[in-house]
């Protein structure tokens, strides 16, 4: 768990962040969203103190996170840094190994965590293992620095925009694996992001920053819902609600009886996916199967327009 | 496409020939008294007669080494504690001193260490070590302050401590730039080493010195042209390392 309470960053006159507190449960993802520049990697950074806030404390699992040497804490805090940051000097697998090799891991259990992770990652360990930063592209530089935070096993992981230079198809991949990877060991991430619509998919709550200020910390479904401002309205997107709401829902949650031809869907796909397949199809309605093909029923335009439309 | 092949390896060979007449001069000067004895009058020997090449050769490199090896620890040890958040307020300091160091003229210093050292090899490594710090001291500075940004957060975040960060991450990183500071000190001490002969230090500068008090061109052109190929062949192997070295640290060049 990490609790932040009333932390501030001033520098000079400039207040960067201002009396932000909030409060992220033990393995549950925090997405933290807001325009550029208003504090959110200083946020970020002031959890592993590579910032030292002006006032405010912040505690991991009840512990004030000043009780350790700054070094010490970041070992145990996996930090994927905005724009990769990967060591220009060191191959792929060495910067993957960087934590381990600090912590002083011995050579096998190193070498079978970056087997680990380039597998996890597609990432050819005898292509790309040797292989130094400049010699992969963007994506693959990022995936790598994803894979170095994640190196050491840590229960809390600070991921500043790790996606953003990813394509749509890889971005979604490496959302996947990070959701799977934290189901798995029980991570606590916070994610910074600039992307609203990850933010709607990956977070289990999400912070909205604004100037500083933390003007909303909320469940996905309440951000849409009942957005705090018209900061938060603008930022989520007033035209794109319905269809980010049908997004957050499962097809099992949307199945009515009856049947329907065609193709089905499956009950694990999103709403918003099922809306779609019918609006491009002309369908009114579409047959739903679980994972073992068993017929579950259908889902209709109607019923998931209703579902679409602001919650009372 | 020949054309490009050639010029390709033209500079190897030139290098190669440099070489191999450098060496031969130096161990075998008497075969190229023919070239030398045109610029000497009344029958004044064409080479060097009052000690072996080789041995002033080796002398001379083994000064300029000395003078480097001491100027780097320094120079790089002061930029190093300049850039420590302990130690920025000694920069302005420190930059003068270095400064300093550079602008007084090695004959200057000579001058004032002579009284104080005595004659010989000391106060030319005195006066190489003042005029060789800056160079390298600017370079590191250089580079230990223009390292990009996130990689040096990314050690932070990491979990490295200062020093681990500064033997891992920042020296390797600058080592391209301050290679580069270090190579322009030994060309200029190897150039400024030969004025030590003016205090008895054993260096090429005997030959050159030697030659104008006798008005023998062909001393004066044998000593500097030693220098020279000397000067042309380090400079060109120092060269060759920092490229190598730029690669291994992933920054591309040119
Ligand atoms: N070391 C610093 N000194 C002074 N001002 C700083 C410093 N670091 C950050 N700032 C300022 O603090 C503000 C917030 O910066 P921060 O990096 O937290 O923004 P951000 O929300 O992460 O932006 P982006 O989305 O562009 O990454 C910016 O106005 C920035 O200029
Ligand atoms: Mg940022």
């Amino acid at each position: 768990m990490i609790e932040i309470e009333g932390i501030t960053k001033r520098y000079d006159a400039t207040t960067v962040v201002d009396e932000v507190s909030m409060l992220i449960e033990p393995r549950t993802i925090a997405v933290i969203v807001g325009t550029s520049g208003s504090g959110k990697t200083t946020l970020l950074r002031m959890i592993n103190r590579l910032v030292e806030p002006t006032s405010g404390v912040i505690k991991l699992d009840g512990a004030d996170n000043r009780s350790l040497p700054g070094y010490e804490l970041r070992r145990s805090i996996g930090y994927a840094i905005q724009g990769h940051g990967l060591f220009p000097h060191r191959t792929v697998a060495q910067n993957i190994a960087t934590v381990p090799v600090l912590l002083g891991w011995d050579k096998a259990r190193i070498k079978a965590r970056v087997e680990e992770l380039m597998t996890l990652y597609q990432l050819d360990l005898e292509a790309f293992g040797p292989r130094y930063p400049h010699e992969l592209s963007g994506g693959q530089q990022q995936r790598v620095g994803v894979a170095r935070a994640l190196a050491a096993e840590p229960n809390v992981l600070l991921m500043d925009e790790p996606f953003g230079a990813l394509d749509p198809i890889i971005r979604n991949k490496a959302q996947e694996d990070l959701l799977a990877i934290q189901k798995r060991f029980g991570t606590t991430i916070i994610l910074v992001t600039h992307d609203m619509e990850e933010a709607v998919h990956m977070g289990d709550k999400i912070a909205v920053m604004d100037a500083g200020k933390l003007v909303q910390y909320a469940k996905p479904a309440e951000i849409l819902a009942k957005p705090a401002s018209a900061f938060v309205e603008t930022l989520v997107g007033a035209s794109e609600k319905p269809f980010r709401l049908l997004s957050l829902g499962r097809v099992r949650d949307a199945v009515e009886t009856g049947t329907a031809e065609g193709e089905a869907i499956l009950d694990d796909a999103s709403q918003r996916d099922a809306l779609a397949e019918l609006l491009w199809s002309g369908r009114p309605a579409l047959p739903a199967k679980g994972a073992d093909g068993k017929p579950l029923g259908r889902v209709t335009v109607d019923g998931l327009v209703k579902r679409a439309a602001r919650p009372a | 496409m020949k054309e490009a092949g050639v010029k390709a390896w033209l500079p190897s060979l030139l290098r190669l020939v440099l070489v191999v007449l450098l060496v031969a001069f130096v161990t075998n000067p008497g075969w190229f008294e023919p070239l030398l004895k045109p610029l000497t009058e009344n029958n004044a020997p064409a080479i060097y007669n009052q000690g072996s090449l080789l041995t002033l050769t080796l002398l001379h490199l083994r000064t300029v080494l000395i003078a480097t090896v001491a100027a780097t620890i320094v120079a790089v040890a002061l930029a190093i504690l300049v850039t420590r958040p302990a130690g920025v307020e000694f920069l302005p300091l420190s930059r003068s001193l270095v400064n300093i160091g550079q602008t007084f003229p090695p004959v200057a210093v000579l001058a004032l260490a002579v009284p104080a050292v005595g004659f010989g090899e000391k106060p030319t490594l005195i006066a190489l070590f003042l005029y060789g710090l800056l160079p390298i001291f600017e370079n590191a500075l250089t580079g230990l302050t223009t390292l990009p940004a996130n990689v040096v957060e990314a050690a932070r975040g990491a979990g490295m401590t200062g020093w681990q960060r500064l033997v891992q991450v920042e020296l390797p990183l600058s080592a391209p730039i301050i290679l580069g500071g270090i190579r322009l000190s030994v060309v200029i001490s190897l150039a400024t080493a030969t004025i030590g002969s003016t205090v008895a230090a054993r260096t090429l500068g005997e030959v050159i010195i030697a030659g104008l008090l006798s008005n023998n061109l062909a001393f004066v052109l044998q000593g500097g042209l030693i220098v020279a190929a000397l000067a042309v062949l380090i400079y060109d192997g120092l060269s060759a390392i920092e490229r190598y070295t730029a690669r291994r640290m992933g920054q591309e060049t040119a």
